[in-house]
C-alpha cells in the first residue's frame, strides 16, 4: 500500500513552514520538562543522599551504603518524631474529614440562611498566614492553661485542614448530576437509601482525596505545629532542628520513602478510577 | 410512623459540629489574639506575665520596631509570587491543552514533591546552592560568579526557595480554570484574526482569571507569613515578620507583641487581599 | 502578512490533500473545487473526514500532504488568522468573558478596522437580535447564540464561510427555521458557504451542491437531486433518504434501455443510471416510488409480484408498508394518502410497481448496508 516513490503530483509542504509548525507545537512541551526537572531536583537530590555514607552530617557525598534504608531508625529520635507525625496525620486526617464533609454536603446541597457567611468562615482559616493560626491557638491554650503537646496539636491540625476537605469535597458535590439522586427517589430509594447508594459512593472520589490532601497537609505541617507541641517532636520538627547540625541521612530514607508511598497510593487511586469508569 | 427531620434544620446540624469546632478553635483564638495584643507586663511579675491594658500602643511600637521586616515580607511574597504565576502558568497551560492523555499523570507529578518534607526540599537547596554543592564552585571556575559572592544566605535564595515551595499552590488553581476553557474559544479566535499573542491576552488570560486569583492568593498569603524559608536560605539581614513572631513568642516570651505583629499581619494581608479581588473582579473563589 | 480578501476571493480548491494521524488516514487523498458563491455541503457519518477537511481550510490543521489554494492564492500552511476565512464553530465558541457586542467586534477589532460600532450594529440586525448587544453568551438561548456566532464571522465578510455542523445542539423545530434564515443569509450577502454536517436533510434543504464522503474520500458529489434520483454507490443511496436495493442480473438490451432479471421477473431501467461493471447489480428503488396494488389489478411500469403486506404505519401524509418479496427480501413503501382509498391490512397479496426511469444501478459486489449503521456516536452530537 504504502509506496515509497514520491508521487510528483502531489503538492508537499515546505521543510521550513513544517519545521515552524513543529517548533510552534512542542515548545510548550519542552518547557514542561524544565519545569519538572527544576520541581524534582531537590526531591532527585534527597533521595539520592539518602544513600550517603555520611555519619552525622549529610552534606557531602563521601560513598554510597544501604546502610541507612537498613536501619531508618538508626538517627536518635527519628522513629519517635516519624511516628507522633503519622499519628497525629491519621487522627487530624480522620476528624477534619468527617467534619469538613459534613459542612460541604451542607454548603453543596442546600439553599439556607447564612450560606455566604458560612462559606466566608471556610475561607478565612486559609486566607490566615500559618504563623497566626498557630500562636493564635496557643495563646489560647495557655489562657485556659492547656499545656502544648500531642493533643493540642491533632486540634491545630483538625482546623487547618477542615477548610481545604470542605472545599475538595464541595468540588465534588457540585460536578454531580442532581438528576441522578432524582432518579435514584424515582426508583423508591428514600432520602437515607438515595444518599447511602447513590451520592455517598459518587462523593466517595472527592473525600478520598480531600483525606489524602489532609493527611499529607498535616504531615508535612511545621510552623503551626512549632507552635502547638511544645517538646513532642515530629517528622518536620526533627528536620528543622536537626537542620543546624546537618541532618542525618535516615531523615532521606524517610522523606523519599513518603514521597514513593504517596506516589504509589495516588497512581493506584488513578488506576482504580480508570478500571471504574471503563 | 416515621418522623421525618423537617428539611429546614438538616443544614444546620450538618454544619454545627464543624462550625463549632471552627469557632473554637479559629474564632476564638483570634479573638483572644486580639486581646493579648493590647496588654502589659505586670509589673514585678514574672517573664511571660501580662494584664489587659488596653494599650494600642503596642500596635505602633510593634509596627516601627519592625516596619523593615513587615516591607520585606511583603516584597518577598509579591516577588514569590510574580515568578511563581511566570512558571507555573505555561506549565499549567501545557498540561491542560498539550498533555493528551499522560493529564493525569503529570497532574500527580506537579503534586508529588510536596509528599518529600518541604524542609528536607528547602534544606536540598540549601545543600545544592550551598559552598560544598558543586554549582557554586563550578560557577566560581567559570568566572560567572565572583569568588566571594554565595546563592545562599542571601535574599535571592529566600525569594527562589519561596517560589519553589508554593509552586503547586499556584500550578493547580491555574491548571483547574485552564482545563476548563473550551478550546474551540481558542481556536475561534485565531479564526478572527487574532495571533497567537492576541488570542493569549484577549481570550486565554481573562478566562484563566479565577485560576490567576486564586493561585497568586494562595502563594501570596503563606509565603507572607512564611519564616521557614527564611530561616534556611536566609541570613539575619533577610528576616521576615514569620520570624520576627516565631522569636518573640519562643525567645523573648514577649506575647503581646507577638499579638499586636500577628494581627497587623491578619489584617494587611486581608486588606490586601479584598483590594486585590475587587480589582480582579472574581466573585467565586472558593 | 495577512492575505488581502479581496484578492484571494474566488474558488476554493483543495488538490491532493491526505491528513494521516499514524497509520489512519482521516482524508485520503481528496481533490475539491467549491466554486465562489456557492452553497457547498460536505456531508458524512461522523468520523468520514469531513471534519477534518473542513478544519485543514480553517487553517486549524495542516494538511499531511497536498495543497489548498483560495483563488490564485496558496494557503496550505499560513496561519488560520492570516486567512480571509471565518468559521461557525460547533457549539459555537462564544467566548464566554465578552459581551455579544464585543463577541462579534473581536474579529473586526483585530483587524484594526474604523467603522466597527456601525458593522456590529448591522449584523445584529440582520440577524434580526440587535436588543442583546449587551449580555453575555451564557445568557442566551442555544438558537440566540448560533445566530451570533454566525453574526460573529460573517460581520467579517470573509471569503469563505465555514459552518461546522452548526445547528447540531438546536432542537428540530429550530433547525428548520435557521436552515431557511441560513439559505437566505448566504443570498443575501452572497458568501462562499461550506457547511459540514451528518444531517442529509439538512445539507439537502441548504446546500446548492454536496459532496458525500466516506472513510476520507468522496462518494460522489452532485445537487441534492442528482444524488438522490441517481446515487452512485450503495452508500450514497442509503445515507439519502432510504432506499430498496434488489439483487439483480443484466438480461439484454432494448435500445437505451436495460432489461434485468430480479429473481426471475423482468424490469427495465435507462443504460445512463446504470453503474454497473458487469452483468451483476442491484436495481435500487426509493420507498415513495413504488406504487401498491392489489394482486389482480392492471398496473403500469415495472411490476413485481407476489408481495404480501407485512407491516403497515400510517403517518398522516403517507402510509409505510413492509412487504415482504417471495425471495425473502422486504421492500419499505410509502404511499401518499392522497387517493381516497383505504390503507391496506396487513397480510393482503399485493403487487408492486413504478416508472421505470426511477430505477438505478449499483454495482453488483457493493456491500448493501453500507451507510446504514446508525453509529451510536452520532448520537450523542
Amino acid at each position: 500500500m504504502s509506496t515509497k516513490v514520491k508521487d510528483a503530483s502531489i503538492p508537499t509542504i515546505p521543510f521550513k513552514a513544517r519545521l515552524s509548525r513543529w517548533f510552534g507545537r512542542n515548545l510548550l512541551r519542552i518547557y514542561m520538562v524544565f519545569g519538572f526537572t527544576y520541581l524534582f531536583i531537590p526531591v532527585a537530590y534527597t533521595f539520592a543522599f539518602s544513600f550517603n555514607d555520611s555519619g552525622k552530617s549529610n552534606l557531602i557525598w563521601k560513598g554510597f551504603t544501604l546502610d541507612n534504608w537498613q536501619n531508618p531508625c538508626g538517627a536518635p529520635q527519628i522513629c519517635t518524631a516519624l511516628g507522633n507525625s503519622i499519628k497525629i496525620g491519621l487522627l487530624a486526617t480522620t476528624f477534619a474529614t468527617i467534619l469538613g464533609t459534613m459542612i460541604a454536603f451542607a454548603i453543596g446541597r442546600y439553599h439556607f440562611k447564612g450560606r455566604s457567611s458560612s462559606n466566608l468562615l471556610i475561607f478565612l482559616p486559609m486566607a490566615t498566614p500559618e504563623i497566626v493560626l498557630g500562636a493564635s491557638l496557643l495563646s489560647l491554650f495557655l489562657v485556659f492553661k492547656v499545656n502544648p503537646g500531642f493533643w493540642p496539636t491533632v486540634i491545630a491540625h483538625v482546623m487547618f485542614c477542615i477548610s481545604f476537605v470542605v472545599v475538595t469535597v464541595k468540588a465534588r458535590i457540585a460536578s454531580l448530576d442532581p438528576r441522578l439522586e432524582q432518579a435514584a427517589m424515582d426508583l423508591y430509594a428514600n432520602e437515607f437509601e438515595t444518599f447511602r447508594r447513590v451520592t455517598l459512593p459518587l462523593v466517595a472520589p472527592g473525600i478520598a482525596g480531600a483525606a489524602l490532601l489532609a493527611f499529607s497537609l498535616s504531615f508535612d505541617d511545621f510552623i503551626i505545629t512549632n507552635f502547638n507541641s511544645g517538646t513532642m517532636m515530629t517528622f518536620p520538627k526533627f528536620v528543622y532542628v536537626a537542620a543546624a547540625r546537618g541532618i542525618p541521612a535516615q531523615a532521606n530514607v524517610i522523606g523519599s520513602s513518603m514521597f514513593f508511598l504517596a506516589l504509589a497510593i495516588v497512581i493506584a487511586g488513578q488506576i482504580v478510577n480508570r478500571r471504574k469508569a471503563r | 410512623m416515621r418522623t421525618a427531620l423537617p428539611k429546614v434544620r438538616v443544614p444546620y446540624l450538618l454544619l454545627f459540629p464543624g462550625f463549632a469546632f471552627l469557632f473554637t478553635f479559629f474564632i476564638l483564638p483570634i479573638v483572644n489574639l486580639a486581646q493579648t495584643s493590647t496588654q502589659t507586663p505586670i509589673s514585678g511579675g514574672d517573664t511571660g506575665q501580662y494584664e489587659q491594658t488596653f494599650a494600642f500602643g503596642n500596635y505602633i511600637d510593634a509596627f516601627l520596631e519592625n516596619r523593615e521586616q513587615f516591607a520585606r515580607s511583603f516584597v518577598y511574597a509579591t516577588l514569590a509570587t510574580i515568578f511563581a504565576l511566570a512558571i507555573a502558568y505555561p506549565l499549567a497551560y501545557a498540561i491542560a491543552f498539550k498533555s493528551g492523555k499522560f493529564k493525569n499523570i503529570l497532574l500527580v507529578l506537579v503534586v508529588a514533591p510536596f509528599f518529600t518534607s518541604f524542609l528536607l526540599r528547602t534544606i536540598a537547596w540549601k545543600q545544592i546552592l550551598g559552598e560544598e554543592g558543586f554549582l557554586v564552585p563550578t560557577l566560581r571556575n567559570l568566572h560567572l560568579l565572583g569568588p566571594q559572592t554565595t546563592i545562599t544566605s542571601t535574599s535571592v535564595a529566600v525569594v527562589a526557595g519561596m517560589t519553589y515551595n508554593f509552586l503547586p499552590f499556584m500550578t493547580l488553581p491555574l491548571y483547574a480554570s485552564l482545563e476548563r476553557i473550551d478550546p474551540r474559544t481558542i481556536e475561534a479566535s485565531g479564526d478572527l484574526y487574532a495571533n497567537g499573542i492576541t488570542t493569549f491576552r484577549r481570550v486565554t488570560v481573562p478566562l484563566s482569571m479565577p485560576g490567576v486569583v486564586a493561585g497568586t492568593l494562595l502563594t501570596f498569603i503563606p509565603a507572607a507569613g512564611d519564616y521557614v524559608n527564611a530561616a534556611i536560605l536566609g541570613s539575619p539581614n533577610t528576616k521576615m515578620i514569620g520570624n520576627v513572631i516565631e522569636s518573640r513568642y519562643f525567645k523573648i516570651v514577649d506575647y503581646p507583641t507577638a499579638a499586636a505583629l500577628s494581627f497587623t499581619l491578619m489584617a494587611a494581608i486581608l486588606i490586601l487581599v479584598t483590594l486585590y479581588i475587587r480589582k480582579a473582579g472574581t466573585e467565586e473563589l472558593v | 502578512m495577512a492575505i488581502d480578501p479581496i484578492e484571494a476571493r474566488g474558488d476554493l480548491r483543495l488538490t491532493r490533500i491526505t491528513k494521516s494521524y499514524g497509520d489512519f488516514k482521516a482524508v485520503d487523498d481528496l481533490t475539491l473545487t467549491i466554486p465562489k458563491g456557492s452553497f457547498f455541503a460536505l456531508l458524512g457519518p461522523s468520523g468520514c473526514g469531513k471534519t477534518t477537511t473542513l478544519r485543514m481550510v480553517a487553517g486549524l490543521e495542516e494538511p499531511t500532504v497536498g495543497s489548498i489554494h483560495l483563488g490564485e492564492t496558496d494557503i496550505t500552511t499560513t496561519r488560520p488568522y492570516q486567512r480571509p476565512i471565518n468559521t461557525v464553530f460547533q457549539n459555537y465558541a462564544l467566548f464566554p468573558h465578552l459581551t455579544i457586542f464585543e463577541n462579534i467586534a473581536f474579529g473586526l477589532r483585530r483587524r484594526g478596522l474604523k467603522d466597527v460600532k456601525e458593522q456590529v450594529e448591522k449584523v445584529l440586525n440582520l440577524v434580526e437580535l440587535p436588543h442583546l448587544a449587551g449580555r453575555k453568551p451564557t445568557q442566551l438561548s442555544g438558537g440566540q447564540q448560533q445566530r451570533i456566532a454566525l453574526a460573529r464571522a460573517i460581520v467579517n465578510r470573509p471569503a469563505l464561510l465555514l459552518l461546522d455542523e452548526p445547528l447540531g445542539a438546536l432542537d428540530l423545530k429550530l433547525r428548520r427555521q435557521m436552515q431557511i434564515e441560513l439559505k437566505w443569509i448566504q443570498r443575501e450577502v452572497g458568501l462562499t458557504f461550506v457547511h459540514v454536517t451528518h444531517d442529509q436533510e439538512e445539507a439537502m434543504t441548504m446546500a446548492d451542491t454536496i459532496a458525500v464522503m466516506n472513510e476520507g474520500k468522496i462518494e460522489q458529489m452532485g445537487t441534492p437531486a442528482d444524488l438522490y434520483d441517481d446515487p452512485e454507490t450503495a452508500f450514497v443511496a442509503n445515507f439519502l433518504g432510504q432506499s430498496n436495493l434488489i439483487k439483480g442480473k443484466i438480461d439484454g438490451s432494448d435500445g437505451d434501455n436495460l432489461v434485468i432479471d430480479l429473481f426471475g421477473q423482468k424490469i427495465s431501467m435507462a443504460k445512463s443510471r446504470s453503474h454497473a461493471v458487469d452483468s451483476s447489480l442491484y436495481a435500487g428503488i426509493r420507498p415513495e416510488k413504488f406504487r401498491i396494488s392489489r394482486t389482480g389489478t392492471q398496473v403500469r411500469g415495472n411490476t413485481l409480484t407476489g408481495g404480501r403486506i407485512e407491516d403497515v404505519s400510517y403517518i398522516g401524509v403517507s402510509t409505510q408498508y413492509v412487504v415482504a418479496m417471495p425471495w425473502g427480501q422486504e421492500l419499505m413503501v410509502f404511499e401518499q394518502n392522497d387517493d381516497g382509498v383505504p390503507p391496506f391490512n396487513k397480510g393482503e397479496e399485493v403487487v408492486i410497481s413504478w416508472e421505470p426511469t426511477f430505477t438505478f444501478g449499483l454495482r453488483g459486489d457493493e456491500d448493501v448496508e453500507a451507510g446504514t449503521e446508525v453509529n451510536p456516536e452520532e448520537l450523542d452530537e
